[in-house]
C-alpha cells in the first residue's frame, strides 16, 4: 500500500495524456472517471493514514544525484487533507463543466487533470526541489486554461498573472537552492531543511524569498493586483482551480516550508505579514462592496477570507493554525460554490452585473436555497463549515492581539453587508422580465450544488474528522518551533 | 437523550415543510409545523415537572463539536431551571403563534415556506437556550438572526422589506462582533466555553476584576444588537416588515429576549462586575425611556408595539443590571404573554382591515371585532401595569428592585411606565373606539378572525391576566414561585422591600393609571382628537414621530461613508495606485530585459512546454537508472 501515492500521481499524469488523446467527444467522461479514481484512492489512503506526525505512503528515489535532488513524496495529516481538498474538488469542478460547450475540450480537460497532477505533487513533495518543480508545473496548465479559454482581455491579464507569479517563484527557487547549499550533506529534503541552523540574517533572506512566492500566490495585500482580473476573466473552471485549490499552495507552503524552516525569522517578521493580511481583510471587504460584477465581488471577498487565514497562521497559535487548515478546506468548497453560482447566472442571463439582475427567487426556489446556503457558509454562520475555521482562527488571533482581532473582525460585519447586498440584488425584489430565460437547474448543476451544500453542513456540524488530521500537524509544528 | 428531541422536532418540521413545500397538502402544513412545536412543549413540560419535583438538571453531550488540543467545544445540551422557564415560553407561546399563523398566513401563496421558517426559528431558539456552553448559545444566537432575516424579508418582492431584513442582520452582526470578542476573552481567561466551568472558575475572582468587567461589557454589546438596545435598536421597528406572527414570536416574545437570557445565564459574571451591571442598567433605562417617547407619536399599530417592545426590553435590562435576575426573567415571561397577545391582536385587526396599519384610518373596531377587542384590552391592561394583570406584578417588582438600587433610576423608570400607559391607551382608544375612519370597502368586510386565530388570542389573554401570579410580592403573603424556583441558578437580589413602600407603590400606580385612562379617553374618544397628518407635525411631535432622526444620523455616519470609502478606494487606490504600480514595474522590466520579450510574444507556452518535457525526461531518466 505504500505505493498508493505514487500510483495516484502516475495515474493522474497518464490520465492527462489519455484525456488529450481521447478526442473532444469523450474527453470529459475520461477526465471525470479519472478524477473519481483519484478521489477513491485518496479517501482510502486517508482512512488508513496513521496520525502520528510522520509521513506515510512515502516514495523516495534519487532523481538527480549530482545535485542532491531526491524525488521523495509522502503525506501526513496536513498533506492528506490537501489531497482530499484537491482530489475532492476536481470532480466537482469537472461536473460543473459538464453540459457546457467547451472548445477544444480534449485540451481543456487534459490540462485540468495535468493541473491536478501538479497540485498533488506540490502537496506531497518532501524535497525542496521537487516542491519547486511541481509548484512551477502547476502554473503552466492553469495559465493556458485562463489564457486560451478566458474572456477577450485574457492575453494581457494572464500575462500579468504569469509574470507576477513567476517572479515570486524565482525568489523561492533562490531560497531553496540556498538552503540546499547550506545543508550538511547538500540535500534539498524537508528533513534537512528542518535541521538547518541558519543565522538571523540567513533566515531573513530565506523568509522573504519564500514569502515572495507565497504572498503573490495567496495573494496577500498589496500583491493581489493580478487576482481580481484573472479570477474575473478566466473560464469558470480556471477560476475554481485558482481560488479553490491553487491559492492554498501558498498557505500550505507557509505551514510546511516556511514556519518550521525559519521559525526565527517568522517570529521576527511575521508581524508584518499579519499586519498586511489584516489590512487585506478590510481592504478586500471594502473593495468587494464597490463591485457590481458578482464574480469580481467574490474575487475581492476571497482576498479578505484568505487574509484571515494568513494572519492566523503567522500568529503561531495552535488554535489559529488548526483553524487555518480547516478554513482552507472550507474556503475551497465555498468559493467554488460561489463561482459556480456566478457561472450559472452568466450562462443563463448573459450578465453578472448585479444591477441588471433581480427577483430570481420567485421562480428559482432551489437555486435560491443553494445560493443562500453557500452564502451562509461564506459569512461563517454557525453550523456551516465557514464558522469552525473562522472561529478558531479568531480565537488564536485574539491571543496574539486584541486590536488585530477587532480590526480583522470587521469582516464579520462587512462580509454580511456585501454578501446580503448581492443576494438581494440577484435573487430578491421584483421579477425581471428577462428572468424567463432562466432555465431550471440542470442535473449536473443540481448535483454540484447539493454536494457542496451537504459538505457545508457536515463539516460545520461535525468537523472532528478534519480536526483529527489537522490536529496532528498543528501539534507537530508547535514542537518544531519550540 | 430526551433533550436532543426538543430541538429536533421543529427541525424535522422545517425539513418536511421546507422540502415538500407546495407539494404538501395545504391542510397538513400547519399541522406538521404546529405539532412539532407542541411536541417540544410536551417534553419541556415533562422536564419542568421533573425539576419541580427535585431533579437538579439534565445534561446531554451529543459529540465533540470542535476539539483541538485544549480548545474544546461540545455539542452539548443542558436543562436547568432557567432553561426550563425559557423552554416553556419558547415552545408554549411559540405553539400558540404557530396555530394562529395557520389562519393568518393561509391565503399566502408561500404559506409552506413561512411555516418552515417559523419551525427553523424555533429550532435555533431552542439551541440558544439549550446549549450548555457559550458557543452553542452563539450558534442559536446567529441562527435566530438568520431566521429573523428570512422572515422580515419574507415578502421579498418588496425591496423595502429586503432592506429591513438586511438591516436587521447587519446590525445584529455588529453586536455579534462584540459578543465574539467576549467569547475569545472568556477562552483566554478560563480556557473553556462551558457555562458550568466558566462560572465555577469565575466565582473565585474578586469583585471589580477588570477582565470580568471587559467580558461582561463585550457580551452585552451582543445583547444590544439582539435585544435592540441603544444604540443598536433601529432594526427592530423596521423589522415590522415581516408578517405579524413573526413580529409576535421573534420580535416580541422570544428572540429579542435572548440578550436578557444571556445576561441572566452569565449572572455569576455580571455579579462580579458592578461597573458592567450599572452600564447594563443605564442602557436599559435610557432605551426604556427613549423608545417609549417615540411610541407616543407613532401611528402605525405595529410600530407602536415595536417601540413598546424596545422599551420593555429596556425594563428587563434594568432589572438584570440592578442584580434582580429572577425579576428580569419574570418580566421576560409576562412580556412574552402580553406582547405576543398584543401583536397577534394587531394582526387580527390588520387582517380585518385588509392590510391597513395606520390607526388614523381605524376607529370603532370594538363592535366588529369583539374578541380581538377584549383580548387587546387585556393585553393593554397587562402592559400598562394595572393591578392583578401580569405586567403589574413584574413591572412593580422591577420598580421595587430599582428603588432599592437608586432613587433616580426608580423615578425615571416610573415615569417610563406612565408613558407606556399613555401610548398604549392612545393606541387602544384610537383603534377600537370612536367613529370608523376607514374606507367603505373595509367597513363592508370588517369581520372577526376565524377561531384558529381567536383561540390563541384567548389563551394568551388568560395568561396575560393571571401570569403574574407566578411572582407575587411579599405583601400577599404567598410564596414568590418564580424567585424560589430560579434561586439555585439565578439567585440575584432578594425580595425584601418594605411593606409600606409596596403599598404606596401599588396605591400610586392605581391612581396614576386611572388618571391616564380617563384623560386619554377624554382626549381621543370624547373629544375625538386625531393624530395630525405627517405634514402638519412640528416641534417635538415631529422629532418624536421621525424617531429622533436616528436612522438619518446612522445613514450619514456609517452607511454613506462606507459606500463612499469603498467606491473611492476602488477607483483611486485599487485601480489607481496598486494596479498601476505593479503594471508599471512589469512594463519597466519588460522593456529593460529583452529576454522576457519572448513571454510577451506568446512564446511562453513553448518555453513551459520545454519545461514539462525536461521534467518528464528527468523523471524517466531517474526511473530507468
Amino acid at each position: 500500500m505504500n505505493t498508493a501515492l505514487l500510483i495516484l500521481l502516475i495515474l493522474q499524469l497518464l490520465s492527462a495524456g489519455v484525456v488529450k488523446l481521447s478526442g473532444n467527444g469523450k474527453a470529459w467522461t475520461v477526465a471525470f472517471i479519472s478524477s473519481l479514481l483519484s478521489l477513491a484512492i485518496t479517501v482510502i489512503m486517508l482512512i488508513r493514514l496513521p496520525l502520528d506526525n510522520a509521513f506515510h505512503y512515502t516514495t523516495s528515489f534519487e532523481w538527480v544525484k549530482s545535485l542532491g535532488i531526491t524525488f521523495s513524496t509522502g503525506i501526513d495529516g496536513l498533506g492528506g487533507l490537501m489531497l482530499l481538498l484537491t482530489n475532492g474538488l476536481i470532480p466537482l469542478i469537472l461536473l460543473s463543466a459538464c453540459n457546457r460547450e467547451t472548445e477544444k475540450a480534449s485540451s481543456y480537460f487534459s490540462l485540468i487533470i495535468l493541473m491536478q497532477f501538479a497540485l498533488n505533487g506540490v502537496f506531497t513533495a518532501r524535497d525542496g526541489f521537487v516542491f519547486y518543480v511541481f509548484w512551477e508545473l502547476a502554473l503552466i496548465p492553469i495559465w493556458l486554461i485562463c489564457w486560451m479559454w478566458g474572456d477577450k482581455n485574457s492575453t494581457r491579464i494572464t500575462l500579468r498573472f504569469f509574470i507576477y507569479t513567476l517572479t515570486g517563484s524565482l525568489f523561492m527557487l533562490a531560497a531553496i537552492i540556498y538552503m540546499g547549499i547550506q545543508s550538511n550533506d547538500y540535500s534539498f529534503s524537508l528533513d534537512a531543511f528542518y535541521k538547518l541552523k541558519l543565522s538571523d540574517s540567513q533566515q531573513a533572506f530565506v523568509f522573504f524569498c519564500m514569502m515572495a512566492a507565497f504572498a503573490i500566490k495567496i495573494p496577500v495585500f498589496p500583491f493581489h493586483s493580478w487576482q481580481p482580473d484573472t479570477y474575473t476573466d478566466s473560464p469558470t473552471q480556471g477560476t475554481m482551480l485558482l481560488s479553490g485549490i491553487m491559492l492554498k499552495m501558498g498557505l500550505y507552503g507557509i505551514i510546511r516550508w516556511l514556519i518550521p524552516v525559519v521559525p526565527g525569522a517568522v517570529d521576527e517578521y511575521g508581524h508584518y505579514i499579519i499586519t498586511l493580511s489584516v489590512i487585506g481583510i478590510v481592504y478586500g471587504s471594502l473593495m468587494a462592496l464597490a463591485q457590481t460584477d458578482f464574480k469580481r465581488m467574490i474575487a475581492y471577498s476571497s482576498i479578505a477570507h484568505v487574509g484571515l487565514i494568513t494572519a492566523g497562521l503567522f500568529t503561531l497559535k495552535a488554535e489559529a493554525m488548526q483553524g487555518g487548515i480547516v478554513q482552507m478546506m472550507a474556503h475551497g468548497i465555498n468559493v467554488v460554490g460561489l463561482f459556480f453560482i456566478a457561472d450559472i447566472l452568466m450562462h443563463r442571463m448573459k450578465t453578472r452585473n448585479m444591477k441588471e439582475l433581480g427577483g430570481l427567487a420567485h421562480t428559482q426556489r432551489w437555486f435560491s436555497v443553494f445560493f443562500l446556503i453557500i452564502l451562509l457558509g461564506s459569512v461563517a454562520l454557525p453550523l456551516t463549515n465557514g464558522f469552525i475555521g473562522e472561529f478558531m482562527l479568531f480565537t488564536g488571533i485574539y491571543q496574539y492581539g486584541v486590536w488585530t482581532t477587532v480590526f480583522a473582525g470587521l469582516t464579520v460585519i462587512l462580509g454580511a453587508v456585501y454578501m446580503l447586498r448581492a443576494y438581494k440584488a440577484i435573487m430578491l425584489g421584483e421579477k425581471h422580465g428577462r428572468n424567463e430565460q432562466f432555465q431550471p437547474l440542470m442535473k449536473n448543476e443540481t448535483a454540484v450544488l447539493v454536494i457542496i451544500s451537504i459538505i457545508i453542513f457536515i463539516t460545520g456540524i461535525y468537523p472532528s474528522f478534519i480536526l483529527k488530521f489537522s490536529g496532528s500537524i498543528a501539534g507537530n509544528i508547535h514542537n518544531l518551533i519550540h | 437523550m430526551i433533550l436532543l428531541l426538543i430541538p429536533l422536532f421543529p427541525l424535522f418540521g422545517f425539513l418536511i415543510n421546507g422540502w415538500l413545500n407546495k407539494s404538501m397538502p395545504k391542510g397538513l402544513v400547519g399541522w406538521v409545523a404546529s405539532l412539532s412545536v407542541l411536541a417540544s412543549f410536551g417534553i419541556s413540560v415533562y422536564l419542568f415537572i421533573q425539576l419541580l419535583s427535585g431533579a437538579n438538571e439534565f445534561q446531554f453531550t451529543v459529540f465533540d463539536w470542535m476539539a483541538a488540543g485544549s480548545f474544546q467545544v461540545d455539542f452539548g445540551f443542558m436543562v436547568d431551571r432557567l432553561t426550563a422557564i425559557m423552554l416553556l415560553v419558547v415552545t408554549g407561546v411559540g405553539f400558540l403563534i404557530h396555530v394562529y399563523s395557520i389562519g393568518y398566513m393561509n391565503d399566502d401563496e408561500d404559506y409552506p415556506r413561512f411555516m418552515a421558517y417559523m419551525n427553523l426559528f424555533v429550532f435555533f431558539m431552542l439551541l440558544l437556550v439549550l446549549g450548555d456552553n457559550f458557543i452553542m448559545m452563539f450558534a442559536g444566537w446567529e441562527g435566530v438572526g438568520l431566521c429573523s432575516y428570512l422572515l422580515i424579508g419574507f415578502w421579498f418582492k418588496n425591496d423595502n422589506y429586503n432592506e429591513a431584513a438586511n438591516k436587521a442582520f447587519i446590525m445584529n452582526r455588529i453586536g455579534d462582533l462584540g459578543f465574539l470578542l467576549g467569547l475569545f476573552l472568556i477562552y483566554q481567561t478560563f480556557g473553556s466555553f462551558n457555562f458550568k466551568e466558566v462560572m465555577g472558575m469565575a466565582s473565585t475572582y474578586p469583585r471589580y476584576d477588570s477582565t470580568i468587567t471587559a467580558i461582561t461589557l463585550l457580551l452585552f454589546v451582543g445583547a444590544m444588537g439582539k435585544s435592540a438596545q441603544i444604540p443598536l435598536y433601529t432594526w427592530l421597528p423596521d423589522a415590522m416588515a415581516g408578517p405579524t406572527p413573526v413580529s409576535a414570536l421573534i420580535h416580541a416574545a422570544t428572540m429579542v429576549t435572548a440578550g436578557v437570557y444571556m445576561v441572566v445565564r452569565s449572572n455569576v459574571l455580571y455579579a462580579l462586575a458592578p461597573f458592567s451591571s450599572e452600564f447594563v442598567a443605564v442602557i436599559g433605562l435610557a432605551t426604556a425611556l427613549f423608545a417609549a417617547t417615540i411610541g407616543l407619536k407613532q401611528n402605525d399599530i405595529k410600530k407602536v408595539l415595536a417601540y413598546s417592545t424596545v422599551s420593555q426590553l429596556g425594563y428587563m435590562f434594568v432589572a438584570a443590571g440592578v442584580g434582580a435576575y429572577s425579576t428580569a426573567i419574570f418580566h421576560l415571561v409576562t412580556h412574552a404573554f402580553f406582547k405576543a397577545l398584543l401583536f397577534l391582536c394587531s394582526g387580527s385587526v390588520i387582517h380585518a382591515m385588509y392590510g391597513e396599519q395606520d390607526i388614523r384610518n381605524m376607529g370603532g373596531l370594538k363592535k366588529y371585532l369583539p374578541i380581538t377587542h377584549l383580548t387587546f384590552l387585556i393585553g393593554t391592561l397587562a402592559i400598562s401595569g394595572v393591578p392583578v394583570f401580569a405586567g403589574f406584578f413584574s413591572k412593580d417588582e422591577i420598580l421595587a428592585m430599582t428603588y432599592s438600587h437608586s432613587f433616580l433610576m426608580f423615578t425615571l423608570l416610573a415615569f417610563g411606565s406612565v408613558i407606556t400607559a399613555v401610548y398604549m391607551f392612545r393606541l387602544y382608544w384610537l383603534t377600537f373606539y370612536g367613529e370608523f375612519r376607514g374606507t367603505k370597502h373595509q367597513l363592508e368586510h370588517l369581520h372577526e378572525s376565524p377561531k384558529v386565530m381567536t383561540v390563541p388570542l384567548m389563551v394568551l389573554a388568560v395568561l396575560s391576566a393571571v401570569g403574574g401570579f407566578i411572582g407575587l410580592p411579599e405583601i400577599f403573603h404567598a410564596p414568590h414561585f418564580l424567585y424560589n424556583f430560579l434561586e439555585p441558578v439565578a439567585a440575584g437580589a432578594g425580595h425584601h422591600v418594605s411593606h409600606t413602600f409596596e403599598y404606596v407603590l401599588i396605591f400610586t400606580s392605581i391612581v396614576v393609571l386611572a388618571i391616564i385612562i380617563y384623560s386619554t379617553r377624554n382626549y381621543y374618544v370624547v373629544k375625538g382628537t386625531l393624530p395630525e397628518s405627517d405634514a402638519e407635525e412640528k416641534g417635538i411631535a415631529r422629532i418624536l414621530s421621525r424617531k429622533y432622526f436616528v436612522d438619518e444620523l446612522y445613514a450619514m455616519l456609517f452607511r454613506k461613508p462606507l459606500d463612499v470609502i469603498s467606491g473611492l478606494g476602488y477607483r483611486f487606490v485599487e485601480l489607481g495606485i496598486i494596479t498601476k504600480t505593479v503594471d508599471g514595474i512589469q512594463e519597466g522590466i519588460n522593456t529593460a530585459a529583452n529576454g522576457l520579450r519572448y513571454l510577451q510574444t506568446g512564446r511562453a507556452g513553448s518555453y513551459l512546454f520545454i519545461m514539462v518535457i525536461g521534467f518528464l525526461a528527468l523523471m524517466i531518466y531517474a526511473i530507468i537508472l
